[in-house]
């Protein structure tokens, strides 16, 4: 389809906005623009044409089933936008006085006090605007932290090879060093690796458990005793929490601080539909550096970003919180899990998981038997699956598995949508067999077959100009 | 698969070749193999110390970003910066393209012969 500045046709235009009613005022000469936006001139119809079509042309999980592992595509529930969509939330301003958003604040606190419970943490900002931004607010606490003690030495932060990479990202742009260190065979933490780097310039370990292949790393209340012992802090990344929330809770694991992807975990919109949000919570003794909202909470403070972050998605989340109730978060953790091992049992005979024993939320398949055998690669059972009417699951992550692919169904598929992918992945394995060529030009059925990854890769164009 | 018997090879995949004192390195056919296409490749600079063990770079392909762990500690004398434009050199001939080239050397890991070091990507690959 064409792009919209290619539909633009000059003098075409819509008014969708009113006419202006206030004085209008110039910025001084300096900040004028010299010549005018290159924005596309399109009538309302071809707007709404265009659009359309786009939508036509995605896929969403409203679409089908969207197993991508790590990314927790759970159906956000309808009655969550309705309550976001009430005008008092909706149409609040950010500079409205205290007294005249009384009912935003005591939605920010009640979502503070029960995400705290379920993270076992004692307080909790909600300025991150999604996990990465998380984790970069979370590190900065651990590092505040040895700061406001005089503990400068301690520039170190550990991470397991398995671990999204986020992870070392966030600890590299935190300013320390990165210690990576192997997994166990098991995927999970190998306790003497992690003996072998804790020192005395440990300042931290960034975890998540379940750990990236799907497994409840079960030596890690041992894990979180030798960081602390050593002097480090303890960080959760909460990628997984939903296959653990309301059954256990990080703080008792022995976390001190964590970030929860309220657009995962808590159902808000995410994968292009955000934005998104990534509550930091932490205990006690690390709240005094969380960041603050200067108008909301007074005095000069440091913020990690504007106001209270993106409030409505944190309306979202509580109103999912509130439906689901203290009896639903963890059933919906439980049917998470139950749902992914159903999946890899049914799956299990022709693709193989990575681990076979129990999983958690997701599992991971390891593809490297079947490549060998049928030269059909990880990639191209991806591609082939969007035939079978659904997304790809993650590839080749975590690095430590190869030709992985990594499923996450969630607790919103129904058994006859994890049957219905169950066979799609086993009349897969039998057609590597018949007809790899097939594989290797999937998927037949979407719009855009296989874009040039390599050559956007190699030199992206990132912006429209006319040709 | 192409496994030169002039070379050293690292088990984390990088060959050395070693040009009077100078270490010449670069990444193995099994290697280039695995992460397919090369998009990117991010080097030290010519000065930069580098040491047995750690990460001297990393290698971007469309499936994944690797660190490229460096076999031998010493300085870097040279640096391959065709590669900035043309990564996919690392596809199509990677052992007549090397990466850097390191001299002053302190440290050496024990690198294994092209012998063994195919014996081992059987084993992985």
């Amino acid at each position: 389809m064409k792009l919209i500045f290619e539909k633009s046709v000059p003098g075409r235009g819509c008014s969708l906005l009113p006419p202006c009613d206030v004085e209008t005022v110039y910025p001084s000469e300096y900040m004028n623009r010299k010549t005018a936006p290159a924005l596309p001139e399109i009538s309302e119809t071809e707007i709404s044409r265009h659009y359309t079509e786009l939508c036509r042309h995605t896929y969403g999980v409203n679409c089908g089933f969207y197993p991508l592992g790590s990314c927790t595509m759970k159906y956000n529930p309808r009655i969550d936008e309705e309550i976001a969509a009430l005008p008092g939330f909706a149409g609040v301003h950010p500079l409205a006085p205290a007294h005249a958003a009384e009912g935003c604040r005591e939605v920010l606190d009640t979502a503070k006090a029960y995400l705290c419970e379920i993270a076992g943490m004692d307080d909790m900002t909600f300025q991150p605007a999604a996990g990465a931004h998380g984790e970069f607010t979370g590190v900065l606490l651990i590092k505040q932290y040895h700061a406001s003690r005089g503990d400068t030495k301690r520039n170190k932060i550990i991470v397991p090879d398995s671990a999204h990479g986020t992870n070392p990202a966030t600890a590299a742009m935190c300013g320390f060093e990165v210690v990576n260190i192997a997994s166990a065979p098991d995927g999970c933490v190998d306790l003497e690796a992690l003996k072998a780097v804790l020192n005395e310039e440990t300042a931290g370990l960034m975890l998540t458990n379940p750990n990236t292949v799907g497994l409840f790393d079960e030596n890690i209340l041992e894990i979180t005793r030798l960081v602390h012992e050593a002097g480090g802090l303890c960080y959760y990344d909460g990628a997984n929490l939903n296959a653990i929330m309301g059954v256990v809770r990080p703080g008792d694991m022995g976390f001190d601080c964590i970030h929860m992807n309220l657009h995962k975990t808590f159902a808000t919109p995410h994968g292009g539909g955000g934005p998104g949000a990534g509550a930091v919570g932490c205990k006690a003794f690390l709240a005094d550096f969380l960041p603050k909202s200067a108008l909301m909470d007074g005095g000069e403070r440091i913020q990690v970003r504007s106001f209270a972050g993106n409030f409505l998605v944190v309306v979202r989340a509580l109103a999912y919180l509130m439906t689901l109730g203290r009896e639903g978060i963890p059933e919906a953790a439980q049917n998470a899990v139950l749902n992914a091992n159903y999946l890899m049992r049914r799956i299990q005979g022709t693709f193989e998981p990575a681990f076979d024993r129990i999983c958690m939320h997701e599992f991971v398949l390891d593809l490297s038997e079947f490549k060998k055998r049928t030269g059909v690669s990880a990639l191209e059972v991806a591609k082939s699956l969007i035939d079978y009417g659904m997304h790809p699951p993650t590839m080749y992550f975590p690095l430590i598995v190869h030709e992985a692919l990594m499923l996450e169904p969630t607790e919103t598929e129904s058994r006859a949508a994890l049957d219905r992918a169950a066979e799609g992945f086993c009349k897969l394995y039998a057609l590597a067999d018949e007809d790899p060529n097939f594989m290797r030009s999937a998927p037949h059925s979407a719009q855009i077959a296989r874009p040039d990854e390599v050559r956007a890769a190699r030199n992206p164009i990132l912006r429209w100009r006319e040709a | 698969m192409n496994y030169p018997a002039e070379l050293n090879y690292s088990k984390s995949h990088e060959w050395v070749k070693m040009d009077g004192d100078t270490a010449v390195i670069g990444i193995s056919d099994f290697a280039q193999n695995a992460l397919g296409d090369v998009v990117f490749v991010n080097l030290p600079q010519e000065g930069d110390s580098v040491s047995v063990g750690e990460a001297f770079g990393d290698v971007e392909s469309v499936k994944t970003v690797s660190d490229l762990i460096c076999p031998v500690s010493g300085v870097v004398c040279a640096v391959n910066a065709d590669l900035l434009d043309a990564p996919e050199k690392l596809n199509s001939d990677p052992y007549g393209t090397w990466l850097i080239q390191v001299k002053e050397l302190s440290e050496q890991e024990e690198l294994i012969s092209a012998n063994e070091y195919e014996a081992l990507c059987r084993v992985e690959g």
